[in-house]
């Protein structure tokens, strides 16, 4: 559905996409993780004709994204990171202007606007102004809008950037709900390690505008070789662990003792067994988090929002400069 | 160039919509040609007897509605660069072109909504009689063709400058002199030498002179001169607002 050649965009010097080459089958939901700047959203810029790639090339649905940017449009959905819905209309009308930009005929119109606001449960505040809005109220609004044009590829930027927990819980579910009922292939730059190990069926982790790690979030955790057991005791003696083969690394730290260890859940019991009595024991699932660590060797500090600024923050910024 | 009816109709609506969603920017984008007329008009009048001044002002009036309507229209691309929203128009399956007309269309007829309420508000304070039909449909021709170049020039000038912290210098530094130094407070005849030739180049004299020669008869430039000065400019702004804004990014 989407191939990327040696894409490349360079801004001045500095290559925001060096030379990435992916193939991203229909139907798949595929998650584009990595650090702020790491390339991804300039990734969907290029995808999405709204840049030009310095060299290389990319299709969508078979389409060369240079030589019909028009033609691409018509076959895809986008949320963008930032807020784009117009504050002065209200939601229906959003909606309905979206619809005739695409050349959607009045009656399937008119349906369709009812179905997504329906959807993402906003049919009650259709007639309000979007001013009025809440920020998950916005994100859902622009879910809907994207999605009101059966687009082949839905294009997600950090769809849950700066909402609270309970929104962000409540997006997701949509997006797994939409993904499998329209049968579309989506593709999502996320933050949230969370949210990329829920939704995505790939991903591709980037970073300074390559793709340092592909795969399946399983395969992906599978190759940082296992789960963490952290072990506080004192005077702990390595050679206790001979014999043990699940037990892959050992690290001491104080009395602190990190431990990657396979399938930690079924072989806690014969590891505390080989290393006796401990003071605390603590499992840590491998997770995406591991696997960042592991390719960009940069923590996932989720805090590092705070440098981009929140979705919800943003629009608050440009609302208070505008009053 | 390429033009879809169905979607400048899409953009042509927006923007009417936004302004009618705003009944308060109505009434406060009138409250000042109202008291420039009233204030302004009322205060000279009595200093010069015999002439109503009133009556001649009252096409600069509504042209300054016009005009601070249609520019801000324009400019407010800006504003939707900001906010967002222009990436919505520039991801979505339309071209340049189209986003462009229907903005000069959508602009234009909120400022031409304005124009005429303002001209009806007028003739009531200044006791204008009402213009011949011919005279009054050629006021809106030229009050369209004004409208739609201001627009365009704002367009074209929001696709360049992009910060918003522009915008309030540009609505200052633009808009004001193309007001002051034109033919709308004054007649140009017994300006001094230097005012009347700033004021003669500036285009925004002759949509005026045009107007006032239809409203109350007072002509400087010549009708012909007024309509053909107005439709070169739309050419040109029309060429400038497509290219610039052809050119423009997110």
């Amino acid at each position: 559905m989407i191939t990327t050649s040696r894409l490349t965009k360079k801004f001045g010097k500095l290559a925001a996409v060096d030379s990435l080459s992916l193939d991203i089958p229909e139907g798949e939901v595929f998650g584009l993780l990595g650090p702020n700047g790491a390339g991804k959203t300039t990734t969907i810029n290029l995808l999405i004709t709204l840049l030009k790639p310095t060299s290389g090339s990319a299709t969508v649905n078979g389409i060369d994204v240079v030589k019909h940017p028009a033609e691409v449009r018509k076959n895809i959905g986008v949320v963008f990171q930032e807020p784009s819905v117009d504050d002065l209309l209200s939601g229906k009308e959003n909606l309905e202007m979206h619809a005739m930009l695409y050349s959607m005929p009045g009656e399937l119109r008119r349906r369709r606007v009812e179905e997504v606001l329906e959807l993402v449960e906003l049919t009650d505040r259709k007639d309000d102004w979007v001013k009025t809005y809440s920020g998950g109220m916005r994100r859902r609004l622009e879910l809907a809008r994207g999605l009101m044009h059966h687009p082949k590829v839905l294009f997600l930027d950090e769809p849950t950037l700066g909402l609270d927990p309970q929104t962000r819980q409540h997006i997701w579910k949509y997006i797994a709900r939409l993904a499998k009922e329209e049968n579309m292939t989506v593709v999502l730059t996320t933050h949230y390690m969370e949210e990329a190990d829920l939704l995505c069926s790939r991903i591709g982790i980037m970073d300074h505008g390559k793709i340092v790690a592909l795969g399946t979030p399983k395969r992906l955790k599978h190759e940082v070789g296992g789960d963490v057991v952290v072990l506080k005791q004192e005077g702990f003696d390595r050679s206790c662990l001979k014999g043990l083969k699940f037990v892959k690394k050992v690290k001491v730290d104080g009395d602190e003792v990190f431990l990657t260890v396979e399938h930690a859940h079924e072989n806690l019991q014969r590891l505390l067994s080989a290393v006796g009595r401990v003071r605390s024991v603590e499992v840590r699932e491998a997770s995406l988090n591991e696997v960042f660590l592991k390719y960009t060797g940069r923590k996932y500090r989720e805090e590092e929002e705070g440098a981009e600024g929140g979705w919800a923050e943003r629009t608050m910024n440009a609302e208070a400069q505008r009053d | 160039m390429a033009f879809e009816a169905g979607k400048i109709y899409a953009v042509w609506l927006r923007e009417v919509k936004r302004f009618t969603n705003s009944k308060a920017r109505i009434v406060s984008s009138m409250g000042q040609p109202i008291l420039f007329l009233v204030a302004l008009g009322g205060g000279f009048s009595a200093l010069i007897p015999g002439f109503n001044y009133m009556a001649f002002l009252l096409p600069g009036i509504v042209a300054m509605t016009v005009m601070f309507t249609s520019i801000f229209a324009g400019v407010s691309i800006i504003w939707d660069r900001e906010f967002g929203f222009l990436k919505e128009m520039l991801a979505a399956p339309t071209s340049r072109e189209t986003i462009v007309m229907g903005r000069i269309l959508g602009g234009a007829t909120t400022a031409l909504l304005q124009g005429v309420l303002m001209f009806v508000l007028g003739m009531l304070f200044t006791g204008v009689a009402v213009p011949p039909l011919a005279n009054i449909l050629g006021i809106l021709v030229l009050m369209t063709v004004f409208s739609c170049y201001l627009v365009a020039a704002g367009i074209a000038i929001a696709s360049v400058v992009q910060e918003v912290e522009t915008f309030q210098l540009l609505m200052n530094f633009l808009v004001m002199p193309l007001f002051f130094l034109s033919s709308a407070l004054f007649p140009l005849e017994q300006m001094p030498a230097w005012l009347r030739d700033i004021s003669s180049l500036n285009p925004v004299s002759y949509a005026i002179d045009g107007m006032r020669t239809l409203v109350i008869g007072t002509s400087h430039f010549g009708l012909l001169y007024d309509f053909g000065v107005s439709f070169g400019i739309l050419a040109i702004a029309f060429a400038a607002a497509t290219y610039f804004f052809n050119k423009t990014s997110i």
